[in-house]
């Protein structure tokens, strides 16, 4: 929808926005924070994609790419994007019971139960893969 | 506490400026004063030219939200002692034009509330003999507290959307259509949903969640975008799922 005001109204002041609008309060820069994390969400599900292709193209290039892998840089980029994806689910978790409202025999479930289910579903997947990965 | 306390105030006198300047104004600083009594006992006392809106002095009227130090506020519920020892900025709302010093220009947020209809719509009306259309409570619950808002616009001051996009329909209209869709005598969804769903809708959002914090009456305008985009998402695949129509 056009934002519509008075054509022609010289007098008004029409205040520009600055283009480092998102550090003028905390919760911008947060907000800000969450939008990059989803780059490193992206490149998060790149690498794990590029790590089954690696399996199935045999043991030695599964080493390639785990020597590549252990390459400092590459460690780097991988520490950086745990602690944004941590941050990307994190902060998705906490602002989802505002998005979903759930009944349950009339009565509407808490936020805090929304927001704790989903911690306990990623605890539960974390576990999964921890047992997938480390159980005999 | 201090006894007086500096009220650094926003000047836009468009006859002789074309840019915000700051004036300060000593005034006392009881501790039930808020900052519109602030700018009251400047009016009256001190400089009778500043110009601002206000009505009530209660927050109901939504008419005097300022940026106090850099946040929107309602200025009749921000206390002055909570600034002390000062100075306190004052400045009109962000992303709106500013008229003169304080008061700002709301037509486009005018324009745009009418547009999601927020009201009852019916598709039709059912006798009068039939009585009213009543409510349970919990139906009520359903809109109540999306029915709070008072349209003081601090949630497009706080919005960076809004800023940026001015052609955003923004928090307080998306809201307000979702407290129409919520009530069970409304039938209008599917009107608002035309307008909502287009990108200046609910997709412009991108849930920067500002519009909640600042809102003096807990509305929660983020919540009602997030959760209309979800109810637009189930709808689009529910058409997508079965086109020859959703029973």
């Amino acid at each position: 929808m056009r934002a519509s005001y008075t054509e022609y109204h010289p007098r008004w002041l029409r205040r520009r926005k600055s283009t480092y609008w998102w550090l003028e309060r905390v919760s911008y820069l947060a907000f800000i924070l969450r939008e990059l994390s989803s780059v490193f969400v992206v490149w998060t599900v790149a690498f794990l994609l590029l790590l089954v292709h690696a399996v199935s193209q045999g043991d030695n290039s599964y080493r390639q790419f785990l020597s590549w892998s252990a390459s400092t840089p590459v460690l780097l980029l991988n520490l950086t994007s745990l602690l944004f994806v941590v941050f990307h689910a994190a902060t998705w978790f906490r602002l989802a019971p505002q998005a979903m409202v759930v009944h349950v025999r009339g009565r509407r479930l808490p936020g805090a139960w929304i927001a704790a289910s989903n911690y306990l579903a990623w605890a539960l997947a974390t576990a999964l893969v921890a047992w997938l990965l480390l159980g005999d | 506490m201090p006894d007086r306390i500096t009220l650094s105030v926003a000047r836009y006198r468009p006859e002789d400026e074309s840019a915000i300047s700051f004036q300060q104004y000593e005034v006392p600083c009881h501790k039930e004063w808020v900052v519109l009594d602030g700018l009251n006992y400047v009016k009256d006392q001190l400089d009778g030219t500043l110009t601002y809106r206000w009505s009530c002095r209660m927050g109901v009227c939504g008419s005097c939200g300022m940026n106090v130090n850099g946040e929107p506020k309602l200025t009749c519920a921000t206390f002055l002692a909570d600034y002390a020892p000062g100075p306190v900025r004052v400045e009109p709302m962000t992303n709106f034009p500013v008229i003169r010093d304080l008061v700002v220009e709301i037509g486009d947020f005018m324009r745009k509330l009418t547009e999601v209809k927020p009201w009852i719509v019916r598709k039709e009306e059912k006798p009068l003999s039939e009585g009213e259309y009543r409510q349970t409570p919990s139906e009520l619950e359903e809109y109540k507290q999306f029915s709070m808002c008072i349209n003081c616009l601090l949630c497009y001051a706080a919005c960076p959307i809004y800023g940026l996009e001015p052609d955003f329909i923004g928090p307080a209209a998306i809201a307000l259509a979702q407290r129409y869709n919520l009530d069970g005598r409304d039938q209008g969804a599917s009107e608002r949903l035309e307008i909502l769903s287009q990108h200046e809708g609910i997709w412009g959002c991108t849930f920067v969640g500002e519009c909640t914090k600042v809102c003096p009456k807990d509305v929660d305008p983020a919540g009602a975008i997030q959760r209309y985009k979800l109810s637009a998402s189930l709808a689009s695949l529910k058409r997508l799922l079965m086109p020859w129509g959703v029973p």
